[in-house]
């Protein structure tokens, strides 16, 4: 009895703000004033909304591979022996979430503009400028910035985790550096890996800010749609269609690397 | 058992608070003091801010004050009804779909006595032709900033939007009505066209433009423009006084094939439980000095002469600001209509325009 009702606090929270709004959700996405029908997420079927989704996932996908390819030698150097001021890397990688991602974004997007500070630097030194704003590299580029964090921390974890006598153990057994890397460290690292795919590339997925600040309104994905039935056009059954659509999908995703994940560890990842 | 009540009561209660508290609203209201006070909602940047506090010396009565970016989002708070605003300022077409949704109270205007003060031009508009619910409060047009740096060509057509010369140099508006309502009018059709074939032509041109667009921007793109990232933006004739000032290269056009003339009006909210005050608070905004300190504020154009009177000589004479009679009442100045039945078909269009380069 003691520790259920420590649950509570939890409990409560829980059906206000999240199981009543996805029923809401759920509701509006079939009913259309009163109406039961299928229309909003036939809506959906339109070319250039599947087109928007689909450049969401590109995007996304594309951000989640930058982030990982840069971050995983990053966490093993920060895991490792041989770095002197980890603390500070690691002070590095979290401060900028000190910040609210709004404001950085707003930073970014006067910081790369035409006459910005950084062309405006390369012009100072007689360089070219280079047009960095408006269109998917921007918006990118704002993707890998912003969730930067979110793949290096739980790789950094899983790797910490890691029991330093299996390495020793598969060096003794005759194993080089790329064998031990691939048979050891990368599988037990593996949940962390998962952990830090899905921290980012659902953010990514979803991103409306960084796409319309970064992207300047021309690049569209699914999350800028569903804003927009929200705040302008109002039709609130047609957006929680889309965010219906959007979360089955997700749910399929993580079911999928849940699998991958139990297979491939014991665990400590996030599903 | 007992032990959950113990713990679980006074969670339940604060959930009601959390509910109770998500329910009534945006403005923040200091309550039980008995003083009088009228809930007002505005536009950002839309008002002296001085104004408030000496409208609270005057008469005793506190203002809460809130503000809102678009009138769509105005809209989507005041909907739901159960709201405790006095006072809403919606453009034109916003406060026609209000009337239709019966959600205004009348305006007794023997109540405001600076009522009188406000020109006649600006009575029996055509969303309120009797004058019934609102009250003038700013008007302007829209048009083309550009910066005479990057321009040398004289700006009055629309068709400068769709010059190849402006590639990546042009800022569009982030609103589907505003930018079908520049290519319809470009077309040379009524921005309040609802003929499906007419539509379909504005997206087609909107398409075609979309290359050449450096960005579609929000009131991020003001700044933007003043510091000269673009050659051309569409911009309220209002922000162009103040982006003007702040970049003396910056002009404004408004294009000959036509163009958007609005409205914004003080209204009073149906379940508005201030109305006294609210009524003084009107009165006191269309007091010629008053009325001239929000204009040369915000930089948007005053409805009353005698306010405009008031004005510094390069504002009250400036072209963009109050621009000759002639132009205005032109036939190819039109003001938008309610557009309930449009607003889904137009957003499907804006998405298709936006998505079309990708």
């Amino acid at each position: 009895m003691n520790k259920k009702s420590l649950a509570i606090p939890y409990l409560i929270w829980s059906a206000l703000f999240i199981i009543v709004p996805l029923l809401l959700i759920v509701y509006f996405s079939f009913f259309q004033e009163g109406q039961f029908s299928f229309q909003s997420y036939q809506k959906f079927l339109e070319p250039y909304y599947i087109k928007a989704l689909w450049r969401s996932v590109q995007l996304a996908f594309f951000s989640t591979v930058i982030c990982l390819i840069v971050a995983y030698p990053l966490a093993m150097l920060l895991s490792g022996k041989e770095m002197s001021n980890k603390q500070v890397v690691l002070l590095l990688v979290i401060l900028p979430m000190w910040m609210n991602s709004l404001l950085r974004t707003y930073a970014w997007a006067s910081l790369l503009e035409n006459t910005g500070v950084i062309n405006s630097l390369l012009q100072g030194i007689g360089l070219p400028t280079i047009k960095f704003l408006y269109g998917d590299k921007a918006v990118i580029f704002g993707m890998v910035y912003n969730f930067f964090p979110f793949m290096v921390l739980p790789i950094y974890n899983a790797l910490c985790k890691i029991d330093p006598h299996l390495v020793e153990a598969s060096y003794d057994l005759g194993a080089n550096k790329v064998t031990t890397f691939r048979k050891v460290i990368l599988p037990l690292s593996m949940p962390g890996v998962v952990t830090g795919i899905v921290m980012v590339f659902m953010p990514a997925l979803t991103t409306f800010l960084i796409t319309r600040l970064l992207g300047g309104g021309k690049v569209m994905l699914i999350g800028n749609i569903i804003e927009e039935q929200f705040t302008r056009t109002r039709d609130l059954s047609f957006g929680s269609a889309i965010s219906m659509i959007l979360m089955v999908l997700v749910l399929l995703a993580l079911t999928f690397l849940g699998k991958k994940d139990s297979l491939d560890g014991k665990g400590g990842g996030l599903f | 058992m007992k032990k959950l009540i113990k713990v679980g009561l006074p969670l339940a209660l604060a959930g009601v608070l959390v509910l109770s508290l998500v329910g009534c609203g945006g403005a923040n209201e200091s309550s039980s003091s008995g003083n009088e006070k009228v809930v007002v909602y505005n536009w950002g940047d839309y008002i002296d801010p001085d104004v408030n506090a000496e409208f609270t010396k005057e008469t005793g009565i506190k203002v809460v004050y809130s503000e809102y970016a678009n009138n769509e989002e105005m809209y989507a708070t005041v909907e739901p009804g159960n709201v405790n605003y006095d006072i809403l300022i919606p453009s034109d077409y916003m406060i026609e779909k209000m009337i239709n949704n019966d959600m205004l109270a009348p305006m007794d205007t023997s109540k405001i006595p600076n009522y009188t003060k406000i020109d006649e031009r600006f009575k029996g508009l055509p969303f309120d032709k009797e004058d019934k619910y609102s009250v003038p409060y700013m008007w302007g047009t829209v048009g083309i900033v550009y910066n005479k740096t990057m321009v040398d060509e004289p700006v009055d057509s629309w068709d400068i939007l769709w010059d190849e010369k402006y590639d990546d140099k042009i800022f569009m508006y982030d609103s589907e009505r505003d930018s079908i309502m520049v290519a319809l009018k470009k077309l040379g059709y009524s921005m309040n066209t609802r003929d499906p074939k007419e539509l379909e032509e504005a997206k087609n041109l909107l398409i075609k433009q979309a290359p050449l667009v450096l960005a579609y921007v929000g009131d991020e793109g003001k700044g933007k423009m003043v510091n000269g990232e673009a050659a051309l933006m569409i911009a309220w004739a209002g922000d162009a006084m103040v982006m003007m000032d702040q970049n003396p290269d910056l002009d404004f056009a408004i294009p000959k094939e036509g163009s958007n003339y609005f409205v914004d009006s003080i209204v009073i909210h149906k379940d508005a439980k201030n109305k006294e005050a609210a009524y003084k608070y009107i009165d006191f905004l269309c007091r010629p000095d008053i009325a001239a300190r929000n204009a040369e504020y915000i930089g948007y154009s005053t409805p009353i002469s005698e306010a405009r009177e008031l004005l510094p000589e390069e504002i009250k004479n400036s072209p963009v600001a109050y621009p000759d009679e002639a132009i205005t009442s032109a036939d190819n100045m039109e003001m938008f209509n309610d557009p309930s039945d449009v607003i889904e078909l137009y957003s499907d269009l804006w998405t298709q325009v936006k998505a079309s380069n990708q």
